[in-house]
């Protein structure tokens, strides 16, 4: 599904430059779980960020679902990230003004989808996220916990491959991490969507099969197994 | 994307910021209103003007004696005056298959007086076709009678006004009244008219053409009033006013004939170019509005750099974004644009009820260029936000809270 190939990013900074990617290599499979570790600034953000077309490579390349994606123009990456990719982040980053339904239904509107499909869709994704009864709450109506759960559902509104999540549970209390957390792994489970999980908390870090860790841009340790949930 | 969600997501965000919101439509709103409420000024002063010369007669040519030429040269030796024009003159137009009615025109000052009451008025001499081509209505009674124009019959029409100062209250029809040294039975009471160009039709005593000749001991016109069959035929008309009068005048064309028509059009261009200048200066203000628009823009781009890192994010390409803002900014203007034009419209009626004389209303040009100039300054001005909206990097714009 993933596949990196010597991929670099560098920033420059003042006189000098920052290497953020150092000739990285990483493949992940369709269905795969796994998490991205490392200390600030070792380069799992900017990873992210590459992994979901939000930023390209200085050098390398960058194959999604066996297409070059370094070769893609503006508009074709745009329509990549729409649906391949899903993301969820740590401040939820949800349009304050829309309500929860709404909110969900934001990329079936980018996307150009019907109304009644998006009604369709939205009422379904709501029920398995448990919001059902919050389809027309505000986000300032929602616990942390909820607009989390909204967030995932805006993840997976348009059927993507891939759910990139960064710090998912970094800014919620333990009980409803461990409630999105769940939600996340039972996605990958039963829907099998591939799950690339970016976190400080070692906790979160340990759960799935296969732990990338990652310092001053470069991949450190690539583990499968072992430690299962 | 489809156009309704455009629209529908471009009027959420604005109503999710109202007070930026609000800000610019009342710019816009204002700017619109300017010139909807000037150019409507200046428009109801064109059509006044322009419905005082209709009410003189829209068809009308009037002859004056003597002519008014601009060409140097000393002044003739031999002191030559034009001739007068005579009642004959007047009626031997009447000849001509294009001049549909002639009334001929004598005025002067007399002292108009009943048993005990006097006062000194306008004394008018015409003809009965005075009352079609002036457009009068009667109030009681008759207009002069049509006949012999030559015939001093001893009747009299009078204004509003003369009849509640001579008469007051009582019965006017029938009575007898002095003017000057002569007798003159009232025959009618005309209408108010109101002013006419500054002559007040109801301070005026009229009465047939040649009693006033008589009055004053004249043979000669003030002037004459022509009305041609329609405005096709103006220039024709006059041409064969002219050819009449100067083959009754030897061959020498002495009069100076004005058509009504090349007057009020003098005047129409006068008062056109006068509103599309106070049309262009309240054109500033929706200009100044516009770079309102441009900052608030700018202020809402940075205010909501994660929303649009969010809609990069999720799969909305920059054009679509810019598109998104350039949606804003148009249903802004529009909204301020007729917000404007209402309270336009509603300023101009305040106008018209305050001086009811000026029919206060904008011309559908200026309403359209108000509300264009709106809609194209409100998306021009947004261009800048709006590119610089699309090229926020999603990267930096999501690393923000």
């Amino acid at each position: 599904m993933i596949r990196l190939e010597g991929v670099s990013r560098e920033f420059p900074m003042g006189d000098t430059v920052v290497h953020a990617l150092d000739d990285v290599d990483l493949s992940v499979d369709a269905g795969e779980y796994l998490s991205v570790m490392g200390p600030s600034g070792s380069g799992k953000s900017t990873l992210l960020n590459i992994l979901g077309l939000l930023d390209t490579p200085t050098r390398g390349r960058y194959f999604l679902a066996g297409a070059d994606t370094t070769t893609l123009s503006d508009a074709e990456q745009a329509t990549a990230r729409s649906q391949r990719i899903g993301f969820v982040f740590q401040f939820f980053h949800l349009v304050s003004r829309l309500t929860a339904a709404e909110n969900i239904a934001l990329p079936l509107l980018l996307a150009g989808h019907a109304p009644d499909e998006r009604r369709d869709r939205v009422r379904g994704i709501l029920a398995d996220m448990g919001l059902a009864d919050r389809a027309d709450h505000r986000p300032d109506q929602l616990s942390g916990g909820q607009r989390q759960r909204v967030a995932i559902g805006r993840a997976i509104a348009m059927n993507p491959d891939v759910i990139l999540a960064d710090e998912p549970t970094g800014n919620l209390d333990r009980h409803s991490g461990e409630e999105v957390v769940g939600i996340l792994e039972a996605l990958n489970r039963d829907a099998g969507l591939t799950l690339v999980v970016v976190t400080h908390d070692p906790a979160l870090g340990k759960r799935p099969p296969r732990r990338v860790a990652m310092l001053d841009g470069r991949i450190e340790a690539d583990r499968r197994g072992g430690a299962k949930p | 994307m489809r156009p309704t969600d455009t629209l529908r997501f471009a009027a959420g965000a604005l109503t999710g910021a109202r007070v930026r919101s609000g800000l610019m439509l009342i710019a816009m709103a204002v700017g619109v209103a300017a010139v909807v409420v000037l150019t409507g000024l200046g428009e109801g002063a064109r059509r006044y003007v322009a419905g005082e010369f209709a009410a003189l007669g829209t068809n009308l040519l009037i002859v004056l004696p003597g002519r008014t030429e601009t060409v140097g040269g000393a002044p003739p030796m031999t002191g030559e005056t034009p001739r007068d024009l005579t009642l004959d003159d007047a009626l031997a137009l009447t000849r001509s298959p294009a001049v549909h009615r002639v009334a001929p025109i004598v005025v002067g000052e007399a002292v108009v007086a009943r048993p005990g009451r006097s006062r000194d008025t306008a004394v008018m001499g015409s003809t009965a076709a005075f009352q079609a081509v002036r457009r009068l209505r009667m109030e009681r009674g008759h207009f002069l009678p049509a006949g012999d124009p030559r015939s001093a019959r001893p009747v009299a029409v009078i204004g509003t006004t003369i009849k509640d100062e001579l008469f007051g209250p009582r019965r006017a029809l029938g009575e007898w009244l002095r003017v000057g040294d002569r007798r003159f039975r009232v025959i009618g009471v005309i209408a108010q008219q109101g002013q006419q160009l500054g002559v007040s039709l109801d301070e005026l005593v009229l009465i047939p053409v040649a009693s006033a000749q008589a009055l004053y001991n004249t043979p000669s016109l003030f002037r004459v009033l022509v009305e041609a069959g329609d405005r096709s035929t103006i220039a024709h008309a006059k041409g064969e006013v002219e050819r009449i009068i100067a083959e009754r005048h030897e061959g020498e064309l002495d009069v100076t004939v004005i058509t009504q028509d090349s007057v009020m059009a003098a005047f129409d261009r006068i008062f056109r170019a006068l509103t599309l200048t106070v049309a262009g200066i309240a054109g500033i203000s929706l200009v100044v509005a516009g770079i309102l628009v441009m900052n608030v823009m700018l202020v809402s781009v940075t205010q909501r750099t994660a929303e649009i890192g969010l809609l990069k994010a999720l799969g909305a390409p920059a054009p679509r974004i810019q598109l998104l803002f350039l949606t804003e900014a148009a249903l802004l203007s529009l909204a301020g644009g007729l917000a404007g034009l209402g309270l336009g419209l509603a300023g101009n009626r305040a106008v018209a009820w305050g001086v009811p004389a000026l029919d206060s209303w904008p011309p559908a040009w200026a309403v359209a260029a108000g509300l264009g100039t709106a809609l194209g300054i409100g998306v021009l001005f947004a261009v800048v936000p709006a590119r610089r909206a699309a090229r926020q990097d999603p990267v930096q714009a999501l690393a923000r809270r």
